[in-house]
């Protein structure tokens, strides 16, 4: 019997725990009244299908993950296991090609001695795999059983099912604290790996990212110098990329709020999301494909020199373009918080619209949106399509933004789809470099918050 | 004022100058609003328009007129053989290929096979099957012509397939048909033999995946914070992390998809199931920031009018304040989905990016999913990806559009103003 039919068993048995519980429910509801039973049927039904159920669940669950080593041991107490080889590796090595073909992933041994195993293999698959139905199917019906005793008209199935319900809302909430360990967990765990490898201060300040000569087995202690890589995240995110969107996206805010005439506005501004919501490759093959090829000529033609076909400005001036409603947005928000009064105040004294935005408007809603641009930074430097396919690979510690720069997310990417072993500084690096992503976006996102946070109050 | 000064004479000349200076920066200013505006939709637009005319040719497929004598080829076929179970069986046993090869060096000289497609020979075996009367005259069966020509016909090629081309559009021998193996067929070394169908049903299976975990955890996320929670270190903890993790950059989420699912709980790499949960794992703030607004949006009085009717504080939110909060949780679910649909960082760092040419067939099978389908084929040498990764994009857009359009629909077909 395998394991899904034992699960389409116990979810029937619980089906039918559930009718016969409410069937027997209403019973008790019709000769005792009403107002004489406390829970209405269905939930003594749920409430006899959830002891049949959860128990067994539970049990399969951790049967399942059990059985796979009880089996190897009775596997190697079986007497054609008496010729196994002695070191552990080509040990499990046989064991594991016996077990595929036992379980029918592999059709014939590559070894002759796992073949021998085979049968022992199946027959103690099948002992453990019955024994664990049995104890499953046997838990589910004591279970139901006991819950179905229960089923009075005074007993109180609703409140033990609100119980459990209330409990599997907390549990739920919980995930996202575990996944946040979890990935704090993962990024300093193989971090930590890196570091005991190479010195923390070569690789935050050394200014040297060779990554492939490392891999080739000289000098890894100064391979891995990350400087450049800040550096070219820093110049297309935080620099090409915001000289786009911040005035871009600052003055959609403006025109849209102050000047445009409502239908305009009402269609401008999905039009203005649509560019936040095209999937970031889309972005990356336009800036490879479209506006790379155009840069280049356009510096090969004024005569800059080291123009490259994977450029910073590309990169970033797409970058930029994607992160314009989300200024735009933020931008917005703010402005719109600014009292009617101050606004009303300066038409009042005879300034022009442009002389009140900009004297008044702006200046009061600048601590907004300058969280909303750390917020806009923090997502950019995290971006990663476009610099994958548009910045390039080199790490250049160059200003010309023509010249071909990598970033922190290209190189994660380089690192970690190649074909290597999990342990070498260079696929490790990768968590390392996620690391300090991770810090920085996190740092700007804090305080991003609290500005925009601290602003709003000022106001309220 | 402790002194007298006369009054401003507005209409002097140098008032009217300034105030002539200040209408026209005014004027200016509102002019680079516009402009800023119109620069970001024209932005959208020459990406659309260049996606599209790009794209556009990747959904046809030129034809050569291929004539082939049946009677006289070499091929072992009748047509009795060709009705009944067995004809697969049979056609696969007449190498068609060969006699393909041998009617393109009959009609179009020498080297007469390579201006077909490696796959022309299908082309003959469906046109057999449809009709095994062929068998018995010559007839004239379009296949598809390689991707040389094909990209000549089109648009430009070399000047060598330019030139055939001209050739074969004299003879009249060259058509366009739409080439429905796009849609039906997966990865290949041929563009004019890939198809989006592989990577579509990767990004499916993965999206069910990930909307079968992301969903009933992000809205009872939000049902518990927004209704059960009491005002603790725990709840801020959650509420903290819940923020964070919408604002971590999506790489690092294939980062712990690497670490935790792959190399710790060892499933298998490339599947849909890890790209699923990585995907949920990064859904799911989104589904709970929409849903907590959703739910806060509920006016109180529901909830006390249930509560005075008797209901226990389970029964008014399952009851009452869920329904009327569903739509507002389904735009907030389509919006994250529609972003997940679209994520290709974290799947690459799972190992999504393997040449998959059969679609999985179930979830733990190797995958992958449309944007990554997309981000390989940009990166192809031959010049025949070009437009097919145009052509995935638009079909990617055109997926996208439909959600989101079914988002704004929700939300303006259901949205309550308490």
């Amino acid at each position: 019997m395998n394991a899904a039919s034992v699960w389409l068993l116990i979810i029937g048995l619980a089906a039918i725990a559930w009718l016969s519980a409410r069937a027997r429910a209403t019973l008790l509801e019709k000769s005792a009244g009403r107002l004489a039973t406390h829970s209405r049927a269905h939930y003594h039904g749920a409430y006899v299908a959830l002891w049949t159920l959860l128990p067994a669940a539970l049990f399969l669950i951790v049967w399942q993950n059990v059985s796979p080593a009880l089996v190897t041991n009775a596997v190697l107490t079986a007497p054609e296991a008496a010729s196994l080889p002695a070191d552990a590796f080509s040990r499990s090595t046989v064991l594991s090609e016996a077990r595929s073909i036992a379980t029918g992933h592999a059709q014939s041994a590559f070894n002759p001695q796992s073949q021998a195993l085979v049968a022992p293999y199946r027959s103690a698959i099948t002992r453990y795999d019955i024994i664990g139905a049995v104890l499953t199917l046997i838990l589910a019906f004591a279970g139901g059983a006991f819950a179905f005793t229960r089923v009075k008209a005074d007993f109180k199935a609703r409140t033990r099912v609100e119980r459990l319900v209330m409990g599997g809302l907390l549990l739920a909430s919980l995930i996202a604290i575990v996944t946040t360990i979890g990935i704090v967990a993962s990024l300093l765990f193989e971090s930590a790996r890196f570091f005991s490898m190479i010195n923390p201060l070569s690789f935050l300040f050394g200014t040297k990212w060779s990554p492939q000569s490392a891999a080739l087995g000289y000098g890894a202690e100064h391979a891995f110098g990350a400087v450049p890589l800040f550096w070219g995240t820093i110049f297309i995110g935080a620099i090409i990329a915001m000289l786009v969107a911040i005035p871009l996206g600052l003055m959609c805010a403006i025109y849209l709020t102050q000047y445009a005439r409502p239908a305009v506005r009402q269609w401008m501004k999905p039009i203005l999301e649509i560019l936040a919501g095209v999937p970031t490759v889309v972005y990356g093959y336009f800036a490879a494909l479209t506006v790379a090829p155009l840069l280049r000529d356009f510096a090969v033609a004024v005569g800059i020199s080291g123009a490259s076909s994977e450029s910073a400005l590309a990169a970033g001036l797409v970058m930029g373009v994607m992160i314009i409603p989300f200024v735009s947005s933020m931008a917005d928000d703010s402005i719109n918080a600014v009292p009617q009064s101050m606004r009303d105040g300066s038409l009042a004294m005879g300034a022009t619209k442009s002389e009140t935005i900009k004297r008044v408007l702006i200046p009061a809603a600048l601590p907004g949106v300058v969280g909303g641009v750390l917020l806009a930074v923090s997502r950019a430097i995290g971006e990663t399509m476009i610099v994958v396919m548009a910045a390039g690979l080199a790490a250049n510690l160059t200003a010309n933004p023509f010249a071909s720069v990598t970033t922190v997310t290209t190189q994660i990417v380089q690192l970690l789809t190649g074909d290597q072993e999990f342990d070498s500084p260079k696929t490790l690096a990768a968590f390392a470099l996620g690391l300090v992503l991770f810090i920085v976006t996190l740092l700007l996102n804090i305080v991003a918050l609290r500005v925009v946070k601290k602003y709003r109050e000022a106001y309220e | 004022m402790s002194h007298d000064r006369t009054p401003t004479d507005w209409s002097s000349p140098v008032m009217r100058q300034r105030i002539a200076r200040r209408y026209a920066a005014e004027r200016r200013f509102r002019l680079m609003g516009l402009g800023a505006v119109t620069l970001s939709a024209g932005f959208l637009l020459f990406l659309l328009v260049t996606m599209l005319s790009g794209g556009l040719t990747g959904f046809l497929r030129t034809d050569i007129a291929l004539p082939i004598n049946f009677p006289a080829s070499p091929v072992m076929l009748e047509p009795a053989m060709l009705k009944g179970p067995n004809a697969q069986q049979a056609l696969a046993n007449a190498n068609l290929p060969a006699v393909t090869t041998a009617a393109a060096r009959a009609t179009y000289g020498d080297k007469g096979e390579e201006l077909l497609s490696d796959s022309a020979w299908v082309a003959v075996r469906d046109a057999l099957l449809k009709d095994p009367s062929l068998l018995e005259r010559s007839a004239v069966i379009p296949v598809p012509a390689a991707s040389d020509i094909d990209l000549a016909h089109k648009r430009e090629g070399t000047a060598e397939a330019e030139a055939t081309v001209a050739r074969l559009t004299e003879k009249g021998a060259l058509s366009s048909t739409f080439n429905l193996d796009f849609l039906t067929m997966s990865d290949g070394t041929d563009p004019t033999q890939v198809g989006i169908w592989g990577a579509l049903k990767g990004s499916l299976l993965t999206m069910a995946v990930t909307l079968l975990l992301s969903f009933p955890i992000g809205v009872m996320t939000a049902i518990y914070l927004e209704e059960y929670a009491g005002r603790n270190r725990w709840t801020d903890l959650i509420e903290v992390s819940i923020n964070n993790l919408a604002a971590v950059p999506s790489i690092i989420f294939g980062l712990l998809g690497l670490a935790v699912f792959l190399n710790a709980w060892m499933l298998p790499r490339s599947a849909a199931i890890v790209g699923g949960l990585t995907l949920a794992l990064m859904t799911m703030p989104v589904i709970v920031i929409a849903g907590r607004n959703a739910v806060k949006a509920v006016p109180p009085s529901i909830r006390d009018a249930a509560l005075g009717v008797g209901a226990s504080p389970i029964q008014v939110v399952f009851h009452h304040v869920l329904p009327l909060a569903m739509p507002g949780i389904l735009t907030g679910t389509i919006i994250g989905m529609a972003r997940a649909l679209g994520e290709t960082a974290p799947l690459l760092m799972i190992g999504m990016r393997a040449f998959i040419a059969t679609p999985p067939g179930g979830v733990t099978d190797p995958a992958t999913v449309l944007p990554v389908q997309i981000f390989l084929w940009s990166d192809e040498v031959s010049r025949g990806f070009v437009e097919k990764t145009s052509a995935a994009i638009i079909v990617l857009l055109v997926f996208l559009l439909a959600m989101n359009g079914i988002a704004i629909y929700l939300r303006n077909k259901f949205e309550t103003r308490w």
